[in-house]
């Protein structure tokens, strides 16, 4: 039978003939017609006008015919509502019919009228066939639950299907429960909280037990459900690992990706001393591999989990290089992947073979796959220091074949090769140099330019190549522009002698002729850099540059924890987290590793409890480019006020970012240049001023700025104190202060890299405390650390933590997490910063109150050496919303009576006496809650004494 | 999960279009797609079905470069696909899916419906478009999987649709809980007056040497299908050369061990077909099952260690000046002389600006073909442990091209009857408690067949 001829019919008027065909008496005809229709629906006809005539259609006994209705009526039945009512009654029917595959063709085709009207004739039906004898309609009305609950969740809920769902979970037919997991996996997706799989050990036997006896489609729904399962204890996570195991060796790809998946995750949970863990190393290995032999679409989700894999523990395939060799025929997608992967497998045993096959590469067709060739070769030798050398001839013999592209991707990986291992290599410049005419690309041209620049006194021409780049000036591109100026600049100071014209030429163009701020900015910083103090130039310029690291390309911590929760799926292909391309609420359920450590505590699923997560796994640390561009609004809107210093957090924050972090791209591969510590200036008060001052207002303004932050406004801001020295805390050195400015705490931390190795993956988090202090936003360390590197960190806090009472009161336990280790320190903060702006109380309300706190909740102090009046005590402690409500002359002694208000809502009132002449002066605080008064007193002293 | 499944003629024509989800197209493409998708754009129907449809086309089908990537993502909508022959399948989705199982799914699909009506061409897709959206109907509900056993489909998804009504209530069941039960593979009541079963070892072998002769990797993947003509529920037992089995028995008579440990191989890692019971492969690595009726690939294998290398081949190529180069191949059998390897054919990549080659061969026939940029050298039939040798000169025209030629190396077909990773079965027994044949009174076949993979010496 041919039913091609059914696509053929296009002449006009054959609707009319259809409905006539339709409406025929003749069983053939009318499946006949039916068939034509379909055949018109599915190369985009509009065949919704014949919906009546089909419909009438369906009252058959015939089950082809009647399926084929079916499948019009999922077309069109949205379209025509109000007819599709008609068909209701032919599935209530059919739900009954004694034939189970009519039965569950009807419950599976009902669910697929996505139509309001007919959800509530759908319910008794579904009620039904779930409950069916027969584990066909049983498998189909568990899925029929996901598509109503698609529909209309709320009937779901109301109607009790979940619960009946639950139940079907214990059915003993593997099939049915393998549906009902799906179907609750979906559901559960789009209530986060609910705890609707409801996973607990007896719960996940039963999946397990499922799990060996279903089809491989089912055995995937199944294992992606365990894989949201946190065992309480690493004995459990054991003993389903091991039942999951068996899987790895399923002919079905996806069953053995996601068998992958549970076990890396609950591989988390296991410590590494474990005898099974190393045996379940070993066992993951061989799968991983094999999925190389699969179809290449396969391959590629394969390879691109693998990547993901290896990064997480490269120890599974480290002696698997040889697999990933790229073979001739394998499609571009697998070659390019491949590739990623030989590079992060790439050590000292195997790199000979590893650069054998890359030069190998290097000479075939594909531009990409060459050009990633070309950079895997110098990604080898940063990595691999033995290599180093061999790589660079590898690039040498490369640049000769004087193919293009080759040629100018050899040049930028040689450029990050010198950045590694400085001032050996530079015997190939001259090779180099003979290839500068052909560069066309903007990042071959700079990185060009970066080597003529760095290694100026070795290369006798250096001023006459670096000219004829300046010719054609404006059309280079930004990338070509900056390093051009920073590389003359380099030049002019190494040999300042002949180059002084050239410097002045490249500082106008770049200043003058040029309307791209960096630019601009670069070349003024330069410019006056040079004119007033060239040895500070010389500092800055030509300072030594912190080695880049080994790694390239690696996926940032927290996202790769992320990612190996999704392994297998869509997520771990495009390397993203779900919430980046699926639309709406569905899936964005961050998800992240169960901690390492047995705990009997955290029972939850992950899905429902983030929280319980460890310190440093918050899911959001994917920097947000935003962060700048909110701080330079914020500049935009604080006033920039001169007199009583008001200037608010945001101001300054925003002034420290803007500089330190514009800085180091203005001085592009000199980020320890300006970095702040290095130029300390003297504090000046009325900094603020310089913000909206043009750029020319002087280079020492703007370094007032970076290391004057401590002093500005505000409420008072003690100097940083080292709190964790770097003994402590394997290299790491953390000091910091608090600030308060308009309403907002922050904790402003510096932290210093005293180690050998590169810090990444910073988090905080703070014990509780006895004014619920916390951070209100995650630690934030945009860059890695590199060693002897410092970075300036303000840390938002929030009052909203959990609250303990901690003794001292004001002692603040905080844990600091690095890719090292965790660290813990604690430190006391002074009281001021939680004293509100609205703390002024009126006067009446004063006395009422003074009068009301019974006389033993007095307390008494004595501030000695604050030779101060009272207007200036006044107005200094009104800075840190100290406020003074009124203020008495006593018998030649100044009362001064106030108020403050802490953020947990604690009135402190204050009477304080001055006697002018007298440097002590006598402090009364009266307060609900007497034990805060020690620390009101301590808060004086520091803001009166400094 | 799979919001909808489209099938593709090559044009980019929709042959079968069933969508699962609403949030397919809602979105999916912008007007820029529909203003390109020109004459296709009659009269549609709810436009926002065919957005994805047509995104898919304009992207993918018709986009001018290679494919980059078997997943594209446009408008947020995931796109998977697979080509066969000049037929796309896309199943496209608007979530989190596991793409492992995605992929899965249209090839299994493929092989469905290379199980109903052959070859997947244009012609047989629109011959069967009904029975295609049936089984679309049947396999994947929701975008969820379902059984997809050919076997089982069979039974009830029928090009004469007329037949469920002649069935018996026990039949109906019978399908019932054969598609959902723990066998889903096999139905019950299967009877064959002989009983029957054929065993094939199929390998490939695969190599990549250096120039110099080293092995810069070597590989075999293999599979063992089945053909069982089996009557009722038997149960089968299969047994082979594997080297951990081997030692966990040898270990009473070291005698034995020695003898038997030369012959046994190891495994890197195997895969099985889901028929076998694979917590018992796990705790016992023993392969146990109930096969489908029919032929089915009962495992695949992977093994790295002592493989045979059926041929070497022995390159030598000179350039001798700018126009002109030598080509020397020798090729050796490295196997037992009794043995005869068959359809052997070397393919040496000649450079795109050849003009001409002359060509000597001692054994076999030497073509070049220009359109394939290669001297193909054919030869029927060769022995172990002999070696030929193929000679040509190669005339090139001179260009200015400064890009070197890549040299592609030298590939080569054959196939031989053993198993180059030194597999041996040992046995396979069945029984069926309930019916009255034993293991003896099965006939019992096996056959070895090596065939080249991907077998490349690099020049």
């Amino acid at each position: 039978m041919t039913d091609s001829k059914y696509f053929t019919t296009t002449k006009k008027g054959e609707i009319f003939e259809l409905k006539a065909e339709l409406n025929s008496d003749k069983k053939e005809k009318k499946k006949e017609a039916v068939k034509k229709v379909i055949a018109s629906m599915t190369v985009g006809k509009d065949v919704s006008a014949l919906f009546p005539d089909v419909v009438n259609c369906m009252q058959t006994d015939n089950l082809e015919l009647k399926k084929l209705v079916y499948l019009y009526l999922m077309n069109y039945a949205k379209s025509q509502p109000d007819m599709a009512i008609m068909a209701v009654n032919t599935f209530v029917k059919d739900c009954e019919d004694p034939n189970p595959l009519i039965r569950a063709l009807a419950v599976r085709t009902m669910g697929c009228i996505r139509v309001d009207k007919i959800t509530e004739y759908l319910c008794e039906p579904l009620r039904k066939c779930l409950k069916d004898e027969d584990p066909y309609v049983r498998k189909t009305a568990a899925v029929c639950v996901a598509k109503l609950h698609d529909i209309n969740a709320q009937l779901v809920e109301d109607q009790g299907f979940l619960d009946t769902l639950k139940d079907l979970i214990s059915d003993s037919n593997p099939m049915v429960v393998a549906n009902a997991v799906a179907a609750l996996s979906e559901i559960a997706e789009s209530h986060p909280s609910s705890n609707l799989l409801d996973l607990n050990p007896q719960s996940i036997n039963k999946l397990l037990t499922a799990l060996n006896e279903c089809t491989e489609w089912g055995q995937i729904f199944i294992l992606d459900c365990l894989a949201n399962y946190t065992p309480k204890d690493d004995r459990e996570a054991q003993s389903i690992c091991e039942r999951v195991t068996p899987r790895l060796s399923h002919a079905n790809s996806a069953v053995v990706l996601s068998a992958v998946k549970v076990l890396m995750k609950f591989m988390e949970m296991l410590s590494k001393d474990l005898d099974y863990y190393g045996t379940l190393l070993k066992k993951l290995a061989p799968p991983l591999v094999t999925l190389l032999s699969a179809e290449p679409e396969l391959q590629y989700v394969a390879l691109r989990n693998i990547n993901l894999i290896v990064q997480k523990r490269p120890e599974i395939l480290k002696h698997e290089m040889k697999v990933f060799f790229v073979k001739y025929n394998d499609p571009i997608y697998v070659k390019l992947e491949k590739l990623d992967i030989m590079i992060r497998l790439a050590s000292q045993a195997n790199i000979a073979q590893v650069l054998a096959e890359l030069k190998e590469y290097a000479t075939e067709v594909d531009v990409d796959f060459v050009r990633k060739a070309v950079r895997a070769i110098g990604r080898c030798a940063i990595k691999v220091e033995q290599s180093a050398e061999r790589c660079v001839s590898t690039l040498l013999d490369l640049i000769q074949t004087k193919v293009n592209y080759v040629v100018q991707e050899a040049i930028v990986v040689i450029k990050d090769i010198f950045r590694k291992y400085p001032n050996k290599y530079e015997s190939v410049i001259a090779t180099l140099c003979e290839n500068l005419d052909s560069l066309d690309e903007p990042e071959a041209r700079a990185a060009m330019i970066w080597i003529v620049g760095e290694y100026a006194e070795r290369i006798d021409n250096a001023d006459e190549l670096l000219e004829s780049f300046l010719e054609g000036f404006h059309d280079e591109s930004t990338q070509v522009q900056l390093q051009l100026l920073t590389g003359i600049v380099k030049l002019f100071l190494k040999k300042p002698t002949e180059t002084q014209e050239l410097v002045q030429q490249v500082l106008s163009l770049a200043t003058q002729d040029s309307d791209n701020p960096d630019l601009r900015d670069r070349g003024y910083i330069y410019w006056r850099l040079l004119s007033t103090d060239p040895v500070a130039a010389k500092e800055v310029v030509l300072a030594e540059k912190p080695l880049i690291s080994e790694e390239t390309d690696l996926i940032e911590p927290t996202l790769l924890d992320e990612l190996i929760c999704y392994i297998g799926t869509l997520a771990s292909v495009y390397h993203k987290p779900p919430s980046a391309f699926v639309e709406g609420g569905r899936g964005v359920v961050h998800k992240s590793l169960p901690p390492r450590t047995a705990s009997s505590e955290s029972a939850e699923s992950p899905e429902t409890a983030p929280a319980g997560a460890p310190p440093g796994e918050q899911p959001d640390v994917i920097p947000a480019q935003g962060d700048l561009l909110g701080d330079l609004l914020n500049l935009d809107l604080g006033p920039p006020v001169s007199g009583p210093p008001l200037t608010t957090s945001s101001v300054q924050m925003g002034a420290v970012d803007l500089l330190g972090g514009g800085l180091d791209s203005l001085m592009g591969d000199e980020p320890e240049g300006i970095g702040g510590t290095n130029f300390v200036a003297p504090p000046t008060a009325a900094v603020p001023a310089s913000l909206g001052a043009p750029i020319g207002s002087g280079l020492s303004d703007l370094f007032d700025l970076t290391s004057g932050v401590g002093t500005l406004s505000g409420s008072y801001v003690a100097p940083k104190a080292v709190w964790l020295p770097a003994m402590k805390a394997k290299g790491l050195e953390i000091s910091g202060t608090f600030t308060r400015q308009v309403g907002s705490i922050s904790m402003d931390l510096q932290l210093t890299n005293k180690a050998l190795q590169v810090m990444t993956d910073f988090a905080i988090q703070f014990n509780r405390n006895s004014f619920g202090l916390a951070p209100a936003a995650p630690l934030q360390v945009h860059a890695p650390l590199s060693p002897n590197q410092t970075v300036e960190i303000s840390l938002p806090l929030s009052t909203v933590g959990s609250v303990m009472k901690m003794e001292p009161l004001n002692n603040l336990q905080v844990a600091v997490k690095n890719n090292i280790d965790v660290f813990y320190f604690s430190t006391l903060y002074p009281l001021h910063i939680l004293f509100v702006e609205d703390g002024k109380m009126d006067r009446q309300m004063f006395l009422a109150t003074w009068k009301d706190i019974p006389n033993e909740n007095e307390a008494q102090f004595q501030i000695r050496d604050c030779p101060l009046n009272a207007e200036a005590v006044s107005s200094k402690l009104q800075s840190s919303n100290i406020f003074t409500v009124a203020k008495r002359n006593v018998e030649g002694q100044d009362m001064l009576y106030q108020s403050l208000k802490l953020t947990n809502g604690i009135w402190v009132l204050a009477e304080l006496r001055i006697q002018p002449g007298n440097p002590s002066c006598m402090l009364s605080l009266k307060c609900r809650a007497p034990e805060v008064s020690q620390h009101v007193y301590q808060a004086y002293e520091t803001i009166l004494k400094n | 999960m799979i919001g909808g499944l489209f099938i593709y003629n090559h044009k980019g024509e929709v042959l079968i279009s069933r969508v699962y989800r609403d949030d397919i197209g809602s979105q999916a493409a912008d007007s820029a797609v529909f203003s390109s998708s020109g004459p296709f754009l009659g009269e549609r129907l709810g436009a926002n079905r065919r957005n994805a449809v047509d995104a898919f086309r304009v992207n993918v089908i018709h986009a001018r470069q290679q494919v980059r990537s078997p997943v594209t993502n446009i408008a947020r909508t995931s796109f998977f696909h697979v080509k066969r022959s000049n037929i796309w399948l896309a199943a496209v989705t608007k979530q989190n899916v596991n793409a492992a199982m995605v992929f899965e799914f249209l090839y299994k699909m493929c092989d469905v419906m290379a199980a109903y009506f052959g070859k997947i061409s244009e012609e047989n897709i629109k011959n069967n478009f009904v029975l295609i959206y049936e089984l679309l109907d049947e396999i994947l509900d929701f975008g969820y999987p379902q059984n997809s056993e050919t076997g089982a489909l069979k039974t009830f998804i029928t090009q004469q649709g007329i037949k469920s009504q002649h069935q018996t209530k026990e039949e109906q069941s019978q399908i019932t809980s054969q598609v959902t039960g723990q066998i889903g593979w096999r139905r019950e009541g299967i009877k064959y007056r002989r009983n029957e079963l054929f065993l094939d070892v199929l390998e490939s072998v695969n190599l990549l040497m250096s120039p110099q002769g080293q092995v810069l990797s070597a590989h075999v993947s293999g599979r063992v299908v089945m053909k069982s003509y089996l009557s009722g529920m038997p149960e089968c037992k299969f047994g082979m050369n594997d080297k951990i089995v081997i030692e966990k028995q040898g270990k009473g008579t070291a005698d034995e061990t020695s003898k038997s440990g030369k012959q046994s191989i190891a495994i890197d890692d195997c895969t099985f077909h889901q028929c076998v019971r694979l917590s018992k492969f796990d705790s016992e690595r023993s392969i146990s099952f109930i096969p489908p009726d029919g032929e089915f690939e009962l495992m695949r294998y992977r093994t790295t260690k002592d493989i045979i290398l059926p041929f070497r081949v022995i390159p030598l190529v000179r350039e001798v000046g700018r126009t002109k180069l030598e080509v020397k191949v020798v090729i050796k059998s490295n196997f037992k002389p009794s043995l005869l390897a068959q359809k052997i054919e070397v393919r040496i990549p000649t450079p795109l600006n050849t003009s001409g080659v002359q060509v000597i061969c001692m054994k076999g026939k030497a073509k070049y073909k220009a359109s394939e940029n290669a001297i193909v050298w054919k030869i029927k039939r060769m022995a172990g442990m002999k070696e030929s040798q193929i000679s040509a000169e190669i005339e090139l025209l001179p260009t200015n091209d400064k890009k070197k030629w890549a040299r592609p190396p030298i590939s080569m077909n054959f196939e031989v009857p053993f198993a180059p990773s030194g597999l041996k079965v040992r046995y396979l027994k069945v029984f069926e408690p309930k019916l009255n044949y034993s293991d003896h009174d099965v006939i019992k076949w096996v056959r070895y067949i090596g065939r080249s993979g991907i077998y490349e010496t690099r020049c």
